[in-house]
């Protein structure tokens, strides 16, 4: 069975402009030890999925559809009950370490909290458990620095902290959203060596949030990619790299610049993205996709299911596409 | 030989940082964020800076343009050094040298239409030119950069982040600028929407003649659009070489790891590659590593390295890497 399962999820903004389509339609399911990859630029609602998914939506958000955890639709339930499964079950890690981290309190503090709330540990076991946690994610001389306040490590050790603090409940899943966009590329890299030493370690599954093709490859089974509010095309990391069904997908790729590969001009996607403000009646890629017929501007393409992992939603047919 | 467009000879920039909780009377601790950086522009190229935050190449681009003080050593410019300059001259200076910053819409006035954004330099400059002249130049350009003219009467904030870089560079090149300095321009982009700025980037300077240096700190954009690359750390180049030959055949250990960090956008070569990761984290800039600046950090690094700043090596015409372990090497294989 599916650890978490998401139907249909859509979520709205009322905001002073109108009413905002964040996400349209969404359904993906995550596995037990999982790893799905959600790919989209900014405005496509990838970060709004998974934060509906868990009840963190900002005040003037709406999420309807469902969300089931372990079997138990979690969508909208309060707050007390969704603390329990947050922290506990789902961690989760955002992009700036800086600013989800307090800066007032030490980091011991901050980690100690999360076991003596939800595991009713004492200070001394907490304590305990916290350092280990630390040298777990590879901070040196975790006993002594777990004393230190936020500011006095770098940006790749909070990062480290933040994974640390998140793995602390042993949760069953990880969502990373943009974990390594604010840091740089060796300790990029030193991160996502140690998130897929963790999860293997600890047999967790994960959805990573995030606009780097690049991690994607290297750290996921399955991608998704979304525009727009909507998944354009969901499959295993491979088949969606070696070779994508969707136009956007495709510009997508060809628009990286790519350290082995030599090119003159690079493939681009004509337009910008999308003015989430003013909604979509067809497929919301069509003002900017090379493939676009009379059709994709009238009628949104429904997800299709191509093979046993994969999905996608675009009017032409894949043979077309490629 | 030509004098090259722009030379910078052993730039050294200090800053003078007020240690927390000083009284008025404790002396200032100096922070070199450039310490001896040397290299050579010619018309028409593209310099390429990569480094990690923190590595001085933002500073190395503002002490070219003078807006911090460099410390010590020579930028040369066609030959005169604008560290000594007259101020009238280096006014002229400054309009053949402009910059195009990270941050698009932080880097437009929020209260001037883009007309008058764009014009801006050029009333500065050229008081006395016409406006008729003035609203042709600023229609010109911003059909030249992609941009509607009849998007002239609006405000930054009606503008996408990628139309916004446009104003920008529309903005740089207004005053026919030789050298357009690019500080991280695309690094706030979306992907498809950096592909474009990267094109048009390109396509300018292949059109005006333009020189370019383009500092970022992902290497793959770099590769892409510069012809040489300078890699920086801690304020130091480690290694200087033609697009190619660094990201092929790098020297310096510091290149090597970070041509191996950078991921590769597919999952056959990506999971297939080596990925020996860099431990630890830039240290800090006030109290530097002794010799070379890199040797806490690398892989390679032995009793040597501490002792003295290493020198530069000749790898190639044009390569030059600064690493006494790999040149060692070399010299006991003679190569």
């Amino acid at each position: 069975m599916a650890l978490l399962e998401i139907k249909d999820l859509t979520v709205k903004f009322e905001t002073n402009d109108g009413i905002v389509s964040a996400v349209n339609g969404v359904s993906f399911n995550v596995s037990e030890g999982d790893t799905l990859a959600i790919v989209g630029e900014s405005g496509s609602g990838k970060s709004q999925t998974a934060f509906a998914a868990i009840g963190l939506l900002a005040r003037n958000g709406h999420a309807t559809g469902s969300v089931k955890w372990d079997g138990q639709e979690i969508l909208n339930l309060p707050e007390a009950k969704l603390n329990r499964i947050r922290a506990d079950e789902i961690a989760m890690i955002f992009q700036d370490p800086m600013t989800s981290l307090n800066p007032f309190l030490k980091v011991s503090d901050q980690m100690e909290e999360v076991l003596t709330l939800h595991r009713g540990m004492s200070r001394r076991e907490a304590r305990a458990e916290c350092v280990r946690m630390l040298d777990a994610v590879r901070i040196p001389d975790a006993a002594a620095r777990i004393t230190m306040y936020p500011h006095e490590f770098s940006g790749g050790m909070r990062q480290r902290i933040m994974i640390a603090m998140s793995l602390l409940c042993r949760p069953r899943l990880i969502i990373a959203d943009e974990p390594t966009t604010a840091l740089d590329v060796t300790v990029q890299a030193q991160i996502m060596d140690l998130l897929k030493d963790i999860r293997e370690e600890f047999n967790t599954a994960m959805i990573l949030i995030t606009h780097d093709l690049g991690i994607v490859a290297g750290a996921c089974e399955r991608t998704m990619v979304m525009y727009g509010g909507r998944i354009m095309e969901r499959g295993t990391t491979e088949e969606i790299f070696a070779s994508p069904t969707h136009p956007y997908t495709n510009g997508l790729l060809d628009a990286v610049p790519r350290l082995d590969r030599k090119e003159d001009t690079l493939p681009t996607i004509p337009g910008e993205p999308p003015d989430m403000l003013k909604g979509f009646i067809g497929c919301p890629f069509e003002p900017r996709c090379p493939l676009a017929e009379e059709r994709c501007k009238t009628e949104p393409p429904s997800l299709e299911r191509l093979s046993e992992t994969r999905v996608r939603a675009c009017h032409r047919s894949p043979e077309e596409v490629a | 030989m030509s004098t090259p467009l722009l030379k910078v000879e052993d730039l050294q920039v200090t800053f003078n940082i007020r240690p927390r909780g000083a009284w008025p009377w404790t002396p200032s601790i100096p922070l070199h964020a450039v310490g001896g950086v040397s290299f050579e522009l010619e018309k028409g190229q593209t310099l390429g800076i990569v480094g990690e935050s923190g590595s001085g190449k933002s500073t190395v681009a503002r002490a070219i343009i003078n807006t911090v003080p460099a410390s010590g050593g020579r930028v040369l410019w066609k030959g005169d050094d604008l560290l000594q300059m007259d101020p009238t001259k280096r006014r002229q200076h400054r309009q053949a040298a402009q910059m195009v910053f990270q941050d698009p819409l932080a880097a437009l006035n929020p209260r001037m239409k883009v007309g008058e954004i764009i014009a801006e330099p050029l009333i500065t400059h050229a008081p006395q030119t016409p406006k008729a002249e003035v609203k042709r130049r600023v229609g010109e350009l911003m059909e030249r950069v992609g941009l509607l003219p009849n998007l002239i009467n609006r405000y930054p904030h009606e503008f996408s982040g990628g139309q916004c870089q446009r104003i920008g560079i529309a903005r740089a090149l207004i005053l026919n600028p030789e050298l357009v300095i690019c500080d991280e321009p695309v690094s706030a982009l979306d992907v498809s929407v950096q592909a474009q700025v990267i094109n048009l980037l390109s396509e300018l300077q292949r059109d005006l003649g333009l020189s370019l240096i383009f500092i970022a700190h992902d290497l793959s954009v770099v590769k892409h659009i510069s012809d040489n690359i300078l890699v920086m750390y801690l304020g130091r180049v480690m290694e200087t070489a033609d697009a190619d030959t660094l990201i092929d055949r790098p020297v310096h250990p510091y290149t090597r790891s970070l041509v191996q960090a950078v991921p590769i956008p597919d999952p056959k070569v990506e999971l297939a590659r080596e990925h020996p990761v860099l431990e630890g984290d830039l240290p800090s800039p006030l109290s530097p590593p002794s010799g070379c600046v890199f040797r806490t950090r690398c892989p390679m690094a032995n009793a040597s390295c501490a002792g003295e700043r290493p020198g530069p090596e000749q790898i190639a015409p044009g390569h030059v890497s600064y690493c006494p372990v790999t040149a060692g090497e070399r010299l006991a294989q003679g190569v």
